[in-house]
């Protein structure tokens, strides 16, 4: 029983954690119509970022996830100026191979500066607490509310100001939008950034939990497709319980059947949903 | 005139690549050749699919492992023979290919390249844990190259020089070119190329898209088993990584570079960037920082690759290579 | 004259709303069946369901009195319906010739065996195609563009080419989505003789077209669709004069009663 509870903790923040990366993407992908194949390796651009912050300078915690959300927010958007609106017109394949470039040259450029090692993320937020005989640190709870917090506050941010208004006209109308004089390109660099910065506060709360290194973005982003093809592309709502579910599975499946083969759950999920339903839970159907 | 210039290349191309042993010696170079052909048989098999039939498939490194670790495995626990075990590694790699595509291929796009990486991830997941089967991240060593091929007269072919083994890689190469040109020709490759060029238009025209995608992405593993047993042989060691998605990118940018869509283009991209490497004695890192960057670079400004760049510059529209017999 | 195909209660809805209601017509062997009204009156959607793009709710399509309700896009089109698009839809990369020849491609067998083996099937598919594509081009009038990249060719020469295609699939039974679209007076006229020259060669043709002048001319009968529905059906002049017709694209005031 207890393993059940601590699994299912572990299950929500993973799937928190997954959530609010599969929300960058979700959003890039309702504006861009391409899934961003980098985004995770922004991902760990972020960990290093606040890691260096932390260790470096002894930033707060809390001001270093900030500050990564806001440099990596940036680069999101440059990236979204300099490599995928020049391809915005041509067919798709063009901007998968430009996504692959992108995630080389940033794997690379990880390697290149901080080198191979796997670091350790000090945080102050180690110690257990227990709820109902389960120990679990500060930092995984700190994990699934923070997560709450920034879905809430896109959502609002999306349904309640005008500049969210703007990036769900794009979405749905991109003409549309542009015939009532809503600026494709302000709005596809608000969302790149936006996205991305969502990515970078995902890494900067997992990262204490796990390992920084330089190709710790691989399974993130993979994982991050599962979870918009099982909510759906472009879905919101999707994202969220899309991430909630694949955490769930991977961590009552790695937890009680094998931890060897627990990656494949996931990857097992995606191809059942393509199979069964390609359009996700919340996508729209096709005949 | 074109006609003609074009083939006299082709011509010379065979010549060269028919003469180069005798003239080249070096091992390393040898080396280079070798692999150099055989990573041109993966890039052609992916042009297959992705060039000629417009789906971004992303599992390629996955089928070559299939192809390298059945051919391998087989060669080791049943003591195949080479000649045997090649063409049903392939036939195995096709299998799968039809078996993957059967799902995957009633995606598009994207969802079709997601799935597809998955797929892949999946594949590399299994053969490093599967132990039992594959030996897992130990890999496999000592792996048989082709026994010797008697001949009628006394005396056999052998295949333990780096001469002998390049022309049995460029054996297959010609073989490989020659199987996708006639597909390419024929009334089944301008199906294909209806199918990337207005799938929605192709079907209202009768034209069964699944069944085509899946004939397209059956054969393009196929070819990707056939790289993937030579590989095997040609190395003798095998260990998970030649599965991994990394290889996927790999063909693709290979494809992508040289020019997608043309029988020369993934040669070409694939003589670049195996001979470059070799020639930049740069840390592993910066050359992959610099394919990323030319990647990117490309992508923008030379989407047809080079190939496409350069028929651009000679004044045409890039058109496929298809030419019907008057 | 039997019916070529028939449609009977045919109903599509996207969510709440009703875009096909409960509709019910004949195309007669021969005849050229014109299909019009307001803009979003669903007379694309119902090509859609025709041809299986889309699936509906309710109702029955029958083809030469075999059902095919819901069949696929392909398989309609292997049995007789080929259709063209409300926007051009060609194989832009390639030559108008190239894009004739593989349209033939539902009409003939070969496999990858016989082009690898370049068997007797697979030469004489191939030259069944080039034969076909040859006649349609000199039939559409398009032989002088025969080696032009498709995205190259003017308007008209598009339009054209689109009913070429669905020509070479041998069709019993066209559906022309709005062939005159962007056209000219003088484009219409030469549009208007091509479709002829099709009804010659007994293929039914059912046709949505929004210049009036080119449906009255051209119909042997007309259907009227108002938001999803049937509101009326008979030859040119009875339609023209239909109260509800003109009230459904003038408004309420136009119509005599």
């Amino acid at each position: 029983m207890v393993l059940f509870f601590q699994q299912l903790i572990n299950g929500i923040m993973l799937g928190a954690a997954y959530s609010l990366v599969a929300l960058g993407l979700t959003l890039i992908y309702g504006i861009l119509h391409i899934p961003n194949f980098a985004h995770g390796h922004k991902y760990m651009w972020a960990a290093f970022t606040s890691l260096f912050l932390v260790v470096n300078f002894h930033t707060n915690y809390w001001v270093s996830l900030f500050i990564a959300m806001v440099v990596l927010g940036l680069v999101g958007a440059g990236v979204e100026r300099l490599v995928y609106r020049p391809l915005r017109n041509v067919p798709h394949i063009n901007s998968f191979i430009a996504a692959i470039g992108l995630l080389l040259a940033l794997e690379s450029l990880s390697l290149i500066f901080w080198g191979a090692d796997f670091r350790r993320f000090p945080t102050l937020y180690d110690n257990p607490i227990h709820i109902f005989g389960i120990a679990i640190t500060l930092q995984r709870l700190l994990v699934i509310v923070a997560a709450a917090v920034f879905i809430i506050l896109l959502q609002v941010f999306i349904k309640r100001t005008w500049l969210g208004a703007t990036i769900e006209a794009v979405a749905q109308n991109p003409e549309g939008a542009q015939l009532v004089g809503i600026s494709i390109d302000r709005v596809s660099s608000l969302t790149f950034g936006i996205g991305t910065a969502l990515a970078a506060a995902a890494a900067t709360l997992i990262a204490p939990i796990f390992l920084v290194y330089p190709t710790m973005g691989g399974m993130p982003n993979l994982k991050a497709f599962v979870v918009i093809i099982i909510g759906g592309m472009g879905s919101i709502p999707g994202a969220v319980i899309g991430g909630l579910m694949l955490g769930l599975i991977e961590a009552l499946g790695g937890g009680y059947i094998s931890t060897d083969y627990k990656d494949l759950f996931a990857f097992g999920a995606l191809v059942t949903f393509l199979t069964l339903r390609p359009m996700g839970l919340f996508g729209k159907g096709v005949r | 005139m074109n006609q003609r210039a074009g083939k006299s290349i082709i011509l010379a191309i065979l010549v060269i690549a028919v003469v180069i042993p005798l003239v080249v010696t070096n091992k390393y170079y040898m080396n280079i050749l070798i692999m150099s052909g055989i990573w041109s048989i993966v890039a052609l098999s992916l042009n297959l699919i992705l060039g000629y039939t417009g789906q971004v498939n992303l599992a390629h490194g996955a089928f070559f492992g299939i192809g390298a670790y059945a051919s391998a495995l087989m060669m080791l626990k049943l003591n195949m023979n080479f000649w045997l075990a090649l063409p049903l590694a392939a036939a195995i790699a096709g299998f799968f290919g039809f078996l993957i595509g059967l799902p995957a291929l009633r995606t598009r796009g994207s969802y079709f390249a997601i799935g597809t990486l998955c797929f892949n991830i999946i594949v590399t997941l299994i053969v490093d844990r599967w132990e039992g089967l594959t030996e897992g991240a130990r890999g496999l060593m000592g792996i048989p190259g082709p026994s010797a091929i008697p001949l009628p007269w006394g005396g056999e072919i052998a295949f333990k020089t780096m001469a002998a083994q390049y022309y049995l890689v460029i054996g297959f190469l010609f073989l490989t070119i020659f199987v996708l040109r006639r597909i390419m020709q024929s009334l089944v490759g301008r199906t294909f190329r209806a199918i990337r060029g207005n799938e929605e238009l192709a079907e209202a025209l009768g034209i069964h898209a699944m069944r085509t995608k899946l004939l397209s992405f059956t054969v393009s593993c196929f070819f990707a088993g056939v790289g993937g047993a030579l590989y095997a042989s040609y190395i003798g060691f095998l260990s998970p990584e030649i599965t991994d998605y990394h290889v996927s990118f790999d063909a693709l940018i290979y494809v992508m570079i040289g020019g997608v869509g043309t029988i020369v283009g993934p040669i070409i991209g694939t003589l670049l960037f195996v001979t470059i490497p070799e020639t930049l004695h740069v840390a592993a890192e910066f050359r992959l920082l610099l394919y990323g960057l030319i990647l990117i670079v490309m992508i923008i400004y030379l989407p047809r690759g080079i190939v496409g760049w350069v028929k651009d510059l000679r004044g045409r529209k890039t058109k496929q290579e298809v030419s019907w017999k008057q | 004259m039997e019916a070529m195909m028939t449609i009977q209660g045919l109903t599509r809805f996207f969510g709440g709303l009703a875009a096909v209601m409960d509709l019910s017509l004949e195309v007669q062997s021969g005849e050229i069946l014109s299909l019009i009204g307001p803009n979003g009156a669903g007379k694309t959607t119902v090509f859609n369901l025709i041809t299986g793009t889309l699936l509906p709710t309710r109702g029955r399509v029958l083809f030469q009195d075999h059902e095919i309700t819901g069949s696929r896009p392909h398989e309609t089109t292997v049995r007789g319906i080929a259709r063209t698009f409300q926007t051009t839809s060609l194989f832009d990369d390639e030559t108008v010739l190239d894009n004739l020849i593989v349209s033939h491609r539902c009409r003939t067998r070969m496999g990858l065996w016989d082009a690898l083996l370049q068997t007797g099937r697979s030469r004489e598919d191939e030259r069944r195609c080039r034969e076909k594509a040859e006649e349609i081009l000199n039939f559409t009038g398009l032989r002088e563009r025969a080696s032009e990249l498709a995205r190259n060719i003017p308007q008209e020469s598009q339009k054209r080419l689109a009913i070429a295609l669905a020509l070479v699939t041998e069709p019993k039974l066209l559906l022309l989505d709005e062939p005159m679209g962007g056209l000219t007076e003088e484009e219409n006229i030469g549009m208007m003789d091509l479709i002829r020259k099709v009804r010659t060669r007994g293929i039914s043709i059912l046709l949505i077209e929004h210049k009036m002048k080119v449906v009255m001319n051209i119909s042997d009968r007309i259907v009227v669709l108002n938001y999803g529905q049937k509101i009326a059906e008979g030859a040119p002049q009875e339609v023209g004069r239909n109260a509800e017709v003109i009230e459904a694209y003038l408004g309420a005031g136009y119509a005599k009663t």
